[in-house]
């Protein structure tokens, strides 16, 4: 566990930008409220080192096919490696830094 | 106001329905599916679910240019291109031509975490933006219970679910869902609360080690729909279900004969054969020559230019070919005409049920004017009596129904004294039943053929012999003895016998006709002989008479001299 942990750490030291991808679909409250989520919890604990990008599916349909997107809203971390996938509107701040794999980080 | 009209018109029009194309699912669903409505497909594992979602997809493309989107949630597009290529459907090239849109989704419990409130509006995205990029008009869903497997929150799916299909029909698609049964219900998730429009159930059945799919419509709102189990193959190019509706006895007849091959035999049956669309029993005993008579049926047919099916479940064609050269029959050629075809199948193969829908799609594909059947007491093997009977009864009637004339032949496994009697009592649906016999006597064995019914057409109530003979059957003449029939050497002692009799007898008659003219001759020569006797006789008596007349005036002569010289006074 602790060296898997210390390969994170040095992984993610590597890595200094967090891409972060929130697909939602619309201006619709679950999505304005997963947004204004994931911007705390970056601001907290990523200090600047995060990029999000929002991609409203609506406007772009066949993006949710390249990344399997299911459900709205879903954030997608794209770096660092591995993707993973958090749907939802983001409001369990456990669940996603546990998600995010954000805890080794701090 | 318009909305008025418009509702009371959509009340009047019917039902429309969505064709699917695959073999018997419109008959029994009297049109398709319904359209713009989803429909439940149901069943356990590997009962064919996705490939028959997948060939209404595909024969919507092919047949009714209907575009289609399958969204597959357990197999890969790769893995759905790869199965369906032993069917021939080649799924790349209809994704090509945009007939064809095929999306995978993943759904993986471990790469997912929730939190918090969400909605499966991306799944809508997504799938409404493969109907729109292809207008399509059909969707397959296969299967959405991976939803609940992968998602946590079943209420969430549950409502969304709901909305899917209130969605699914403003697009006006026609969709077929699939889902696995439980073992008591007819989904594992309740999905028939949601899709409740038409649900189709799959099922897969062993009996008596043999196993047979069936198709059953459960549910079908606003439409008539056959309701019976109906057994179904899964064929070499699709989905082959076939509704046998035999509703009622209701055929048209021709009043045309055909001819059986073999001349005396047509003479037998009233002097022209068979009639066309009837239905020709042929039973016997192991070789009394059931399948010969079938072959010079199957000649004469071919010779007419029409087509053949023989159905073989004892033999190999080859052999049968091979067999029949023997007996003068050549069916090479008509076979490489292809007029004739032979189809074997293995009996125990199959179950009945699959045997019948499998002989019938062949039938449908063949188009045969003659269907044969040799032997049908193999086929039997291994199923009850109620189910041979049904399964004859339901061949028989739609061979009627089509106009096929049918020839089977059966095994008689008993003593003679049982030969009457066909086991699985199938001699009542066949118009025209000839018994084949082999009797004993004087040590050896001959063949006898009887005419036991023929409906419809007068019949010799003689029993014949016959002869498999190297120019094929030969009927001979009824030979009545003292005993009875005489067959075989008996018969060709006693035709001899008769041949010597007959040959005595003219000679009989020669003898007395010589008789008689040499009576007359001698008659006419004693006739003559006293004509010239009494010639004879005649002439003497005249000369004697002349003789008289000269004395007696000589006499009278002298007396008169006498008297002169008397000088008599008187």
């Amino acid at each position: 566990m602790e060296s898997i942990g210390c390969q994170d750490k040095y992984s993610s030291a590597q890595i200094d930008i967090w891409e972060l991808r929130l697909y939602v679909a619309g201006q619709t409250p679950k999505s304005l409220k997963a947004f204004a989520n994931l911007k705390k919890i970056c601001e907290d604990h990523l200090e600047g080192k995060y990029r999000i990008e929002v991609i409203d599916l609506i406007e772009n349909p066949q993006l949710a096919k390249g990344d399997q997107i299911l459900a709205v809203p879903t954030l997608v971390r794209k770096l660092p490696e591995p993707v993973k996938q958090i749907i939802g509107d983001l409001s369990n701040t456990e669940k996603v830094l546990v998600g995010l794999d954000l805890r080794h980080v701090l | 106001m318009n909305k008025a009209k418009t509702d009371t018109q959509t009340k009047i029009t019917m039902l429309a329905k969505c064709p699917t194309g695959i073999q018997g699912i419109d008959e029994i669903t009297f049109g398709g599916l319904p359209q713009g409505r989803p429909v439940l497909l149901c069943g356990k594992a590997g009962c064919g679910k996705t490939l028959m979602a997948m060939e209404f997809l595909v024969r919507g493309a092919t047949q009714f240019n209907e575009a289609g989107v399958f969204m597959a949630f357990e197999e890969t597009a790769e893995e759905l291109r790869q199965n369906v290529t032993s069917l021939g459907w080649d799924l790349a090239e209809l994704i090509k031509e945009k007939k064809l849109a095929i999306d995978h989704i993943r759904v993986e419990r471990s790469e997912i975490e929730e939190t918090g409130e969400y909605d499966l509006e991306a799944l809508f995205i997504r799938l409404g933006f493969e109907i729109d990029a292809i207008a399509a008009k059909r969707v397959v869903i296969d299967t959405l219970e991976v939803l609940f497997g992968g998602l946590d929150n079943a209420a969430i799916v549950r409502s969304e679910l709901r909305r899917l299909f209130l969605w699914l029909k403003s697009k006006g698609v026609t969709a077929i869902i699939t889902s696995e049964s439980g073992d008591n219900s007819l989904t594992r998730h309740g999905l028939e609360e949601y899709v409740s429009d038409c649900v189709i159930r799959l099922d897969q059945r062993v009996v008596n080690e043999l196993s047979t799919r069936r198709l059953q419509i459960i549910k079908y709102r606003g439409s008539k729909h056959g309701s019976n189990e109906y057994p179904f193959l899964i064929k070499e190019n699709g989905i082959s279900v076939l509704p046998i509706t035999s509703v009622g006895l209701d055929y048209s007849v021709t009043n045309e004969w055909i001819s059986s091959g073999i001349k005396r035999l047509d003479q037998m049956l009233g002097g022209k054969g068979f009639f066309r669309g009837s239905s020709i029993l042929i039973s016997g005993t192991a070789g009394t020559g059931k399948s010969s008579f079938s072959a010079h049926f199957a000649d004469a047919t071919c010779q007419r230019g029409e087509r053949c099916l023989f159905f073989v479940f004892e033999e190999s064609p080859q052999q049968i070919i091979r067999n029949m050269r023997s007996i003068g029959i050549y069916l090479e050629a008509t076979v490489n005409q292809g007029l004739l075809k032979f189809q074997a199948l293995r009996p125990t193969f199959y179950g009945l049920e699959m045997h019948l829908v499998n002989i019938l799609s062949i039938v449908n594909e063949f188009q045969p004017d003659v269907v044969i059947l040799d032997p049908i007491s193999n086929l039997t093997f291994g199923s009850n009596d109620i189910q041979i009977k049904t399964f004859m009864m339901r061949l028989i009637d739609y061979l009627k129904s089509k106009n096929i004339t049918t020839i089977f032949t059966n095994l008689n496994e008993g003593n003679s004294a049982f030969v009457e009697y066909t086991e699985i009592g199938v001699s009542s649906l066949a118009d025209t039943w000839i018994l084949l016999r082999a009797i004993e006597s004087n040590g050896e064995r001959n063949r006898l053929i009887h005419i036991l019914k023929s409906r419809g057409t007068s019949h010799s109530n003689q029993v014949r012999e016959f002869l498999l003979t190297n120019q094929g059957v030969q009927l001979l003449d009824v030979y009545l003895g003292t005993e009875g029939v005489l067959t075989g050497t008996a018969r060709i002692v006693q035709e001899a016998k008769d041949k010597a009799a007959a040959l005595a007898q003219q000679q009989k008659i020669e003898q007395k006709q010589r008789d008689i003219e040499r009576k007359r001759l001698l008659m006419q020569a004693q006739i003559q002989a006293i004509e010239a006797q009494f010639e004879i006789e005649q002439k003497e008596i005249e000369r004697l008479i002349d003789i008289e007349e000269t004395q007696q005036s000589f006499l009278m002569a002298e007396k008169h001299k006498r008297a002169k010289l008397r000088q008599l006074d008187s």
